[in-house]
């Protein structure tokens, strides 16, 4: 039996996680697959650290993903890239929105945030793309859009045809996003 | 047909099918869910309680007179409700009735980690526990048929890990809404003493049972495989353990209370070594030990926290026990840092940009009040930067608390304040209040009034003038209920006024009598709230004093030595407005000073 295939989508409250990891889940119930999601929203509305874990395979026990257990993980934003590596598989892929988002701490001067996010992410495994979601998804009209753009780099790596994701995204976002979105999608996809 | 349903999205759809018609319930994570689902549904009616006690009341109600019936609480919750629910099982129902217990192991958004099945136990009730949502969902209807059949309440016991994750569920067509007839019986429903000595023998006759029910439920299974190692197991456990020991043999208890004694014992026969495997408390390892079983479990795997499945796989491979090779530790040429060598920073939990409790501590922290908390938003205001709080035990003992401080060391009251919610008052701070006005306190109390349940994401509740089902409903007059107690210092502040808030704290602080500010301004994120024009930094004034930082904003951080504003972040609430003292701080548009 096919083993299953682990994604980790992490960021931060507002960023739209939630929504992606609705549009992979649909996406891939659509293609087939037996499909766990576990969401671990903190206590928060906005602010905080959003975890969300997708395993789809042939057959999915345990909602939850191990430590050095995710195929791919998905980071909404740079510091949550760097903080959920451990999670990543030694040959995992990570694909990294190139944006920071600075927590309380620092924000207050409490803390720094860290400088060399991308270069940690870049050293733990030959697998990360960068991407700079925020600047082509305000080309596409929405900066809100950022995260489809994301879900679009993801979609060309995993084994669920591209027109499964496009009716997936119409099935998930409001009506009045979806042409940006599937724009979006699209400069995601040819990345 | 098949849906991905979160947990707690199939127990609503499974009352659906099970011809529920009445559900009541209290909103705490992780069980709010469940009732938002369910009030969807047509021909059905859904509530939100004040309190779960009320919600258990109400269900119960609705019980005897014949419906089907869902009640949802967290575990926290079923404390509150534990006094109708423990003669309810006395009573027993007549339409079935579900109480849905959301435990939180590893508290992820809870004061507590409590194992609710010892509750189940206490009452003499059956319980059952889901591994994913199919589970969840036809739990509801079994769960039904048992609390008819045997005139019981039943526990459907969650956790976090099964209420907030999603797997598919079979959806079917609602089966038909059948009432039963109601028949007067005040020998079953009135619990006087002689009535209640004869229903406690009913108790012990339906125990009976029950066991016997066990024994054969479809709930409880065994999936025989190698036989060398059995697994005892129920709730999420059963997946991690189908990961970490594919080839293990495993009893799946679905039905734990209560435990199917002869059932285990066949199974513990049949294997070499027996292993219980459970979240949290040895609930099921105990009571199999008392059958003289030979087992191990918590000498093992861990009492507290969130089980997984790397938890559960370096336990057994410590104790030399064969676990699946992914769960074993990585390699050391891994490329992948598993530590950060630095710490990076965290991401803790903030009140939002334009939140109306913002002003409410900043200005209890400038007086340096001493600050009994309650369970919400506000209890935010704990942390850093502002950390205007000194106590947050359950949901309504802020204010039980203050007078207790003040009984204490009666020097306190003039530097003590207690701080709820609206929700939070109408859920249990009413008769905390009344304590004080009865028991001579002087106490402050300081309701925090933002028009609605925010924490658990804006459920309605008797201050909202709205139901969970959307209807206009009476508006309560936060007001008129505290004067009705007996405080006569009752005032109106809005928190975004920060001098009217100061001057208000301090009087009704130094007044020697009971007091009431309500602090009312609408939570942030309510559609209802408009945002106002954010506010714009002059560098020239600026003289970089980190005085609005202190207030703990999200969208104002310091950058090339100045107060900076994010506008995308901004609300444009002007909190920080008020507290510079050099007017570096605008509304955009106005001219800088």
């Amino acid at each position: 039996m096919l083993k299953p295939v682990n994604i980790l989508l992490v960021g931060v409250g507002g960023q739209g996680t939630i929504l992606a990891t609705r549009v992979l889940a649909k996406a891939a119930q659509d293609a087939g697959y037996d499909i766990k999601v576990s969401e671990i929203k903190g206590m928060a509305q906005r602010g905080g650290s959003v975890v969300t874990q997708v395993r789809l395979g042939q057959k999915v026990y345990s909602p939850l993903i191990s430590e050095g257990g995710a195929d791919v993980i998905l980071a909404f934003e740079k510091m949550e890239a760097r903080r959920w590596l451990p999670y990543l598989k030694t040959d995992g892929h990570i694909i990294v929105n190139d944006q920071a988002i600075h927590p309380v701490p620092v924000l207050t001067g409490a803390a720094e945030y860290p400088a060399d996010c991308l270069e940690k992410v870049k050293a733990a495994t030959p697998h990360a793309i960068v991407v700079d979601a925020l600047n082509i998804a305000l080309a596409c009209g929405n900066p809100k859009a950022a995260n489809v753009v994301l879900v679009g780099v993801l979609a060309r790596r995993l084994p669920i045809p591209k027109e499964t994701w496009q009716a997936a995204l119409k099935a998930r976002v409001p009506e009045k996003f979806i042409e940006v979105n599937l724009k979006a999608f699209e400069e995601g996809y040819s990345i | 047909m098949k849906e991905l349903l979160s947990g707690n999205a199939a127990i609503a759809r499974g009352a659906f099918e099970a011809g529920v018609t009445v559900a009541a319930g209290y909103p705490g994570t992780p069980s709010t869910e469940i009732l938002e689902n369910f009030a969807k549904y047509p021909d059905i009616y859904a509530q939100w309680s004040p309190n779960e006690k009320v919600a258990l009341e109400v269900g119960a109600g609705a019980a005897i007179a014949g419906a089907r019936v869902l009640v949802t609480m967290k575990h926290v919750g079923v404390n509150v409700a534990a006094d109708p629910l423990f003669t309810l099982s006395y009573t027993g129902v007549n339409g079935g009735l579900i109480l849905v217990s959301a435990d939180d192991p590893g508290m992820h958004s809870s004061q507590n980690e409590q194992d609710n099945r010892y509750y189940a136990l206490m009452n003499k009730i059956p319980c059952l526990e889901p591994a994913d949502s199919q589970e969840a969902k036809d739990m509801v209807a079994v769960g039904l048929e048992i609390s008819e059949q045997f005139d019981t309440p039943v526990m459907l016991r969650v956790t976090t890990r099964v209420s907030h994750s999603q797997s598919f569920v079979e959806i079917n067509e609602p089966g038909p809404k059948t009432i039963r007839p109601y028949t007067k019986d005040p020998l079953k429903y009135v619990m006087v003493p002689a009535n209640g000595r004869m229903r406690r023998v009913f108790l012990e006759e339906r125990t009976a049972k029950l066991k016997e029910y066990s024994e054969n439920c479809p709930l409880n299974f065994i999936e025989w495989a190698d036989r060398s190692l059995g697994i005892i197991t129920g709730g999420i456990s059963y997946h991690y353990i189908k990961e970490v020991l594919p080839q293990a043999s495993v009893l799946k208890l679905g039905l734990t209370n209560p435990l199917p004694a002869n059932l285990i014992k066949q199974f513990a026969a049949g294997v070499e070594q027996v292993l219980v495997i459970e979240e949290l408390e040895p609930f099921l390892e105990m009571q199999i030990r008392a059958l003289g079983i030979e087992v191990k479990g918590k000498e093992l795997i861990p009492s507290f926290g969130e089980l997984s499945p790397v938890i559960i796989a370096r336990a057994l491979a410590g104790a030399g026990i064969k676990v699946a090779d992914e769960f074993l530790p990585r390699e050391s040429n891994s490329r992948v840092p598993v530590q950060e060598t630095t710490p990076l920073p965290g991401r803790p939990p903030v009140m939002c940009p334009g939140c109306p409790h913002r002003g409410v501590f900043y200005t209890l922290k400038k007086q340096k009040l001493i600050v009994t908390g309650d369970i919400g938003c506000y209890t935010l205001g704990s942390a850093s930067p502002l950390n205007a709080m000194d106590t947050c035990i359950c949901m309504g003992a802020s204010i039980g608390a203050a007078l207790g401080m003040e009984k204490a060391n009666p020097e306190m009251a003039r530097r003590t304040v207690a701080v709820i919610g609206d929700s939070t008052f109408l859920h249990s701070g009413i008769t905390g209040l009344l304590d004080v006005v009865y028991n001579g306190g002087t106490s402050s109390v300081l309701i925090l009034d933002n028009r609605t349940t925010a924490m658990t994401g804006h459920q309605d509740n008797p201050a909202t003038g709205q139901t969970l089902m959307g209807k206009p409903a009476p508006e309560v007059d936060l007001e008129a209920l505290v004067k009705a107690l007996g405080v006569h210092r009752v005032r109106t502040v809005d928190p975004m006024d920060l001098a009217a808030m100061d001057a208000a704290v301090k009087e009704e602080v130094a007044a020697p009598e009971p007091s009431v500010i309500i602090v009312k301004r609408p939570c942030a994120l309510l559609k209802k709230s408009a945002a106002a024009e954010p506010v714009e930094v002059d560098r020239e004034a600026c003289i970089n004093c980190g005085i609005c930082l202190n207030l703990g904003c999200p969208a104002i951080s310091r950058r090339e030595n100045k107060a900076y504003v994010t506008a995308i972040q901004c609300n444009g609430c002007g909190l920080c407005i008020q507290v510079c003292k050099k007017g570096a701080l605008k509304k955009r548009g106005e001219q800088h000073a």
